[in-house]
C-alpha cells in the first residue's frame, strides 16, 4: 500500500507546483486569480476531471476566467503551458493592453514631463491681463491665481514643463470637481413621490395605524454616465496629452465612465485608464494614442464604436462626448449616418472642438458639417476653463 | 452521493436539452465546488435555458428573480403585506390590545411576504436560484447580492436573521450592458455561452420543432448561422430559428432551395427591426441561400 501511495504524493507535489506556475502565468496575463481559486483548482485536479486532460480543460476554464476577454485567451494559455508549445508566442499574444504592467512600469522611467508627445514648439504665452478678463466677477473653485491664470490659456501655448504639470493636475482635478457637484445636486433637488409604506406603518403603529406620519421615498437618481471619445490624430496633437490626462481624471472619479481613443482605428482605453499610476497611465495612453500616419477616420471608428461597443457602455443616461476638430478623412456621409445612428442610442452628444477657442474659426471642415447636426452642444475645449464651463451643462441632464 | 459528469450529460440528454460538452463540466463544477455560476453571452443564445435544464437535471424548483433597473430588496428579498397588516391593526385596536402587543403581531411570519431571494433561502430542498440579467440592476443591489451568496443568510429586522434551510444552486446570467464588479465575477463560475454550432443548432430545432425532418432543419440551421454573420443590429437568437423552423415546418416545406420566395416572406421571424429587414433584401436571401444549400 506505502508503496503505491508514495509516488501518488510524490505526483501530487509535482502537480501542485505546476498548478502554481499555471496560475502565475494567468495572473501575468491579467487574469483574477486568487488563492482561493488555485486550492479550487487543486480540488479539481484530485477529483475526477483531474483523470482526464479532456475534462481538465474545461473545467479549470470555468474556474479561472471571469470575463469574456479571459474565455477567449484560456486556450491559448492553457496550451501554451500544459502542452508546451508556442509558449512565449501564447504569451505576448495574450497580454492584453490592461496586462502587460511590466514594459509600462519601464515607460515611466524616463523624462517625467519633458518632451511630453504633442506640445508645441511656440514658446508665446499670455500674459496676466488678457486670462484675467474673462475669470473676472465670479471667482473661481481652483484656488490660486496661477491656476487661474493657466486654466484661460489656451493648452498649445502652455509649454514650461511645471506649467505642463499643474494643467494636468488641474484637468484631473476639474474632472473630480464635476463628479461631485454633479452628484450633490441631485441628492438636494430630488423631491421623493411615493409613499414608502414599509416605513410608514412601523412608524404609525403607535397612532393604532392610522397613518400621521409619512415616510417618503426619494427617487434615487441614478448618476450620468460619461462616454468619452477622443481623436488623437496629427491635427490634434498639440492637445492630445492635456485631454489624455483630463480623460485620466474622469474615468477616475466617475464610477461609470467609459474613454475610448480614435485615429485611424478605435480602441477602448478605460481599462488602461484605471491604472493608480497616474503617470504610467497617461504615458501608456499616449503612446497608444500617437497615430501611426495616415488620416483620421472618424466615421468609421464612429461605426466601430456603434457595432462593438454601444449597446454595452451607452445606456438612456449617457452622455456621449466626442473631442475633436473634425477633420475627417473618410466619407462624410459615412459620418453623419453613424453620428445619426449614435444619436437615437444616447441622451445628448457633445462634441469639443479645440479650434472653436481660435479666432475666426467657422465649422468649415466637410466632418464637422456632416456631424453638426446630430450634435446637441459644440463647445469650445482649447482651455481649462471651457471644459469647465461644462459642468453645468452636464448637471442639468 | 454527488452527480459525476457523465451523469450530468445523461440528464441534460434526458431534459431534452442539447448541451455543448463543456457546459456539462461547468455545471458539475458548481455541484463540486458549491459555486454559483455566471453566464455570459449575446441575448438570445439561451443561457436561460441552461438554468431551466439545470432544474431538470436535479429535479428541483426553479425559483426566476428577473432583474431590473431600480430593482431593490422589496422586490427581491421580501415584503411586508401593507393591506392585511392595517387591517389588522385596526381589529385588534377594537379588541383594545396594547400597541407593542400589536406590533409583535404585525410583523410575524403570517404577514411575511416572500419574494424570490428569501423563497430560495427556505425551501427545504434546495432549489435552482436564477438570478437573470444581473446586469440591469444597479451597482447597489449587486453588493447585496454578493453578501447573501457568501452567507445564505438574511436578516429581517422586524423578525431576526433567517437562516437557509439549503443551499440553493445559484445561476447569474448577464447581457452585458453593465460591467459587473470583479468581486461578483471572483465568487463565480464563468462560462461564455456562444451561439450553438450547426450540428447543435439543428439538434435543437429537431428536438423542439415536432414534425420536421431532418435535412429541413439541419438547412436552417446553416441558413441562420450564415445571416447571424450578416452585419445586423439584432442578430437572431435560438429562440427565432425555432419559430422560423416551426413556421417553414407549418408550411409545408421540406427543402428551402426550392422555396426561396417562402424563405425571404418568412425570414421576418428571425429578423426585428426595420433597418435589418431592409439590410436583408431578396438579393442577399438568394444570395445566402444559395450559399447554404
Amino acid at each position: 500500500m506505502g508503496a503505491v501511495a508514495a509516488p501518488d504524493t510524490h505526483m501530487g507535489a509535482q502537480m501542485r507546483q505546476k498548478l502554481a506556475g499555471f496560475a502565475r502565468t494567468l495572473r501575468d496575463n491579467g487574469y483574477k486569480v486568487g488563492l482561493a481559486e488555485t486550492r479550487d483548482a487543486l480540488g479539481i485536479l484530485a477529483g475526477p476531471p483531474g483523470a482526464r486532460a479532456s475534462a481538465l480543460k474545461p473545467a479549470l476554464r470555468a474556474l479561472f476566467c471571469a470575463t469574456h476577454s479571459d474565455w477567449e485567451r484560456f486556450d491559448d494559455i492553457f496550451d501554451a503551458f500544459w502542452r508546451g508549445r508556442h509558449m512565449r508566442q501564447a504569451r505576448i499574444l495574450a497580454s492584453a493592453p490592461n496586462a502587460g504592467l511590466t514594459p509600462a512600469r519601464r515607460l515611466d522611467t524616463p523624462a517625467p514631463s519633458q518632451g511630453r508627445p504633442g506640445l508645441p514648439d511656440d514658446t508665446q504665452r499670455r500674459r496676466d491681463g488678457e486670462g484675467d478678463a474673462s475669470t473676472d466677477g465670479r471667482a473661481r473653485r481652483e484656488g490660486a491665481s496661477r491656476f487661474e491664470n493657466l486654466a484661460a490659456t489656451d493648452m498649445r501655448h502652455i509649454v514650461d514643463p511645471v506649467d505642463v504639470a499643474r494643467t494636468h493636475a488641474l484637468a484631473a482635478r476639474l474632472a473630480r470637481v464635476m463628479r461631485a457637484r454633479l452628484v450633490r445636486r441631485d441628492e438636494v433637488r430630488r423631491r421623493g413621490r411615493r409613499i414608502d409604506l414599509r416605513r410608514t406603518i412601523h412608524r404609525n403603529v403607535s397612532h393604532g395605524g392610522t397613518l400621521v406620519d409619512l415616510a417618503w421615498r426619494r427617487r434615487k437618481s441614478k448618476p450620468l454616465r460619461l462616454v468619452l471619445l477622443l481623436d488623437a490624430s496629427g491635427s490634434m496633437s498639440l492637445y492630445t496629452a492635456f485631454f489624455v490626462r483630463f480623460l485620466h481624471g474622469v474615468v477616475d472619479a466617475f464610477r461609470e465612465a467609459e474613454a475610448f481613443v480614435f485615429h485611424t482605428r478605435l480602441a477602448h482605453v478605460s481599462a488602461s485608464l484605471r491604472d493608480r499610476d497616474v503617470a504610467r497611465a497617461v504615458d501608456r495612453l499616449a503612446l497608444m494614442a500617437q497615430g501611426i500616419g495616415g488620416g483620421t477616420r472618424i466615421g468609421e471608428s464612429l461605426a466601430t464604436f456603434n457595432r462593438w461597443h454601444a449597446r454595452r457602455v451607452i445606456n438612456s443616461r449617457t452622455a456621449v462626448m466626442i473631442v475633436s476638430d473634425g477633420y475627417d478623412t473618410g466619407e462624410p456621409e459615412t459620418l453623419a449616418a453613424e453620428m445619426g445612428r449614435l444619436r437615437r442610442r444616447c441622451r445628448r452628444i457633445i462634441w469639443l472642438n479645440p479650434l472653436i477657442g481660435w479666432r475666426d474659426y467657422s465649422p468649415q471642415a466637410r466632418g464637422m458639417q456632416a456631424a453638426l447636426p446630430y450634435v446637441d452642444l459644440f463647445a469650445p475645449a482649447h482651455n481649462l476653463e471651457s471644459l469647465a464651463a461644462l459642468e453645468p451643462y452636464l448637471a442639468r441632464l | 452521493m454527488p452527480l459525476n459528469r457523465e451523469d450530468i450529460s445523461a440528464r441534460l440528454a434526458a431534459a431534452s436539452y442539447i448541451a455543448d460538452r463543456d457546459i456539462a463540466t461547468a455545471l458539475w463544477l458548481m455541484e463540486f465546488l458549491k459555486r454559483p455560476l455566471l453566464l455570459e453571452g449575446e441575448a438570445g443564445v439561451g443561457k436561460t435555458e441552461v438554468a431551466k435544464a439545470l432544474a431538470a437535471v436535479h429535479g428541483a424548483e426553479l425559483i426566476r428573480l428577473q432583474c431590473y433597473e431600480g430593482l431593490d430588496q422589496n422586490a427581491a428579498l421580501y415584503e411586508w403585506n401593507y393591506q392585511r397588516q392595517l387591517l389588522a391593526i385596526k381589529t385588534r385596536e377594537g379588541i383594545g390590545e396594547n400597541a407593542d402587543a400589536i406590533e409583535e403581531h404585525i410583523f410575524s411570519e403570517r404577514y411575511l411576504l416572500e419574494r424570490p431571494l428569501l423563497a430560495a433561502i427556505r425551501r427545504e430542498k434546495p432549489p435552482v436560484l436564477l438570478i437573470d440579467e444581473v446586469d440591469r440592476a444597479d451597482e447597489e443591489f449587486e453588493a447585496f447580492l454578493l453578501e447573501l451568496l457568501s452567507d445564505f443568510q438574511v436578516s429581517i429586522p422586524e423578525l431576526g436573521t433567517v437562516k437557509a434551510t439549503a443551499i440553493p444552486r445559484v445561476v447569474l446570467t448577464s447581457n452585458g450592458t453593465r460591467e459587473l464588479s470583479d468581486a461578483l465575477r471572483r465568487r463565480c463560475l464563468y462560462h461564455y455561452v456562444d451561439f450553438p454550432d450547426v450540428d447543435r443548432e439543428a439538434k435543437i430545432i429537431l428536438a423542439r420543432t415536432p414534425g420536421i425532418d431532418t435535412s429541413l432543419a439541419l438547412q436552417v440551421a446553416r441558413l441562420v448561422a450564415a445571416v447571424r454573420k450578416e452585419d445586423l443590429r439584432k442578430v437572431p437568437g435560438v429562440a427565432e430559428t425555432l419559430d422560423w423552423a416551426a413556421t417553414l415546418a407549418g408550411l409545408g416545406i421540406h427543402d428551402l432551395r426550392e422555396e426561396p420566395e417562402a424563405v425571404y416572406d418568412t425570414m421576418i421571424c428571425l429578423l426585428k427591426t426595420h433597418e435589418d429587414r431592409a439590410r436583408l433584401t431578396r438579393e442577399v436571401s438568394d444570395r445566402l441561400l444559395g450559399k447554404v444549400a
